[in-house]
């Protein structure tokens, strides 16, 4: 059972992210596509959790942990850029 | 710098925390892993002391773990009622900017006020004003934008300022 | 595996699920910038928890060990989402992003 709701959450991850890809294609401002992009990677971790629980391995773990990581620097040096026109002051 | 505090271990909660997430990372509880925790625990705040100029000052620990607590079940609750939001009709939404008056004066508390707001019922923290004394909250479905500022001083920022300004006199 | 406790992950697996689908369709569905903020930055974020929470449980029950490192996205996730949020909210403001008409203004500048 755990199994085929496991499929089932992956399916409704995958149209989650289909859904962002949406927003980050359409637009129509900057800060939407920065969002967009925000939600991929929140999305991303759940999807390669939800991998690593249905192929029953733990190194999926290190893979979402530098993701969240990687993108929530993404996220913060994109506003700045936004905010500022440059990163590093 | 506060003379009552030990210049070997200046920061007691930035070290617990990062002992606690060096044994978190490795997922493991045996003595050498401890050990090598414990050792950059105390290493990394001595060399990083000069990021940290203020020393954190806690005092009521109840009511922060009280407020932490609250804060857990808010963002259940929130959860659940920005879905219905996002599900029901858009054009029932009323979207509006508020301007919460600020009572904290600390940078750590304002921040964690900042990031309850943005987890919690249908708000999301914005800007703060240049001195610090008034927030910007966008919030998703206001009805009533008296009612939420009410809300949020009472719920959030009271313990905040019990815990983290009592004892900075 | 016991199966009430099979039963717990099943929930808790799809609650994670269709909370991180209910954040993305509020992505695509709300009208203006601000109001696309709230999905993302709570619905997903929690939905992300429920889903770690459900590989906390799994995997301590199959080591017959407590395995706790997933709990550490969860926390990471929290902090930094509003963190994020607050930081896009600001440059959307700063550029003059635009917003629905009916938005109400009660800043008193």
């Amino acid at each position: 059972m755990l199994e085929i709701s496991l499929q089932i959450a992956l399916l409704l991850v995958s149209i989650a992210l289909i859904m962002s890809f949406y927003r980050l294609y359409v637009g129509p401002s900057a800060p939407d596509r920065i969002l967009a992009l925000d939600t991929l990677y929140v999305n991303t971790i759940g999807l390669l959790v939800i991998a690593g629980i249905l192929l029953d391995s733990a190194l999926f773990f290190e893979a979402a942990l530098l993701i969240a990581v990687m993108g929530f620097v993404g996220t913060v040096a994109l506003s700045k850029y936004l905010l500022r026109g440059d990163i590093m002051e | 710098m506060n003379k009552t505090r030990s210049s070997w271990l200046p920061h007691p909660f930035l070290s617990l925390s990062l002992w606690l997430i060096w044994l978190l990372l490795n997922n493991t509880v045996s003595a050498g892993h401890m050990l090598l925790g414990a050792i950059l625990a105390l290493v990394i705040p001595l060399l990083t002391r000069g990021f940290w100029p203020e020393t954190l000052c806690l005092s009521k620990p109840k009511t922060l773990f009280k407020f932490i607590l609250v804060v857990l079940w808010d963002i259940l609750v929130a959860n659940l009622i920005v879905a219905r939001l996002i599900l029901g009709k858009r054009d029932h939404l009323q979207p509006s900017f508020l301007a919460v008056p600020l009572e904290l004066d600390s940078p750590l508390a304002i921040g964690i006020l900042a990031n309850t707001i943005s987890l919690t019922p249908g708000t999301v923290s914005c800007d703060l004003s240049a001195d610090r004394k008034t927030l910007l909250v966008h919030a998703l479905d206001a009805k009533e934008p008296q009612e939420i500022i009410d809300e949020i001083k009472e719920r959030y920022e009271r313990p905040l300022k019990e815990v983290f300004e009592s004892c900075s006199k | 595996m016991p199966f009430a406790f099979e039963l717990l992950l099943s929930a808790l697996v799809l609650v994670g699920a269709v909370l991180t689908l209910i954040g993305s369709l509020g992505l695509v569905k709300l009208p203006d910038f601000y109001m696309r903020l709230h999905g993302p930055t709570k619905a997903t974020t929690l939905g992300g928890g429920a889903i770690l929470l459900v590989s906390v449980l799994y995997f301590s029950q199959k080591s017959g060990d407590v395995s706790l490192h997933e709990i550490l996205i969860t926390l990471f996730l929290f902090i930094t989402a509003p963190v994020g949020a607050h930081l896009m909210a600001k440059a959307a403001l700063h550029l003059k992003t635009k917003k629905v008409k009916r938005t109400g203004d009660y800043r008193g500048e």
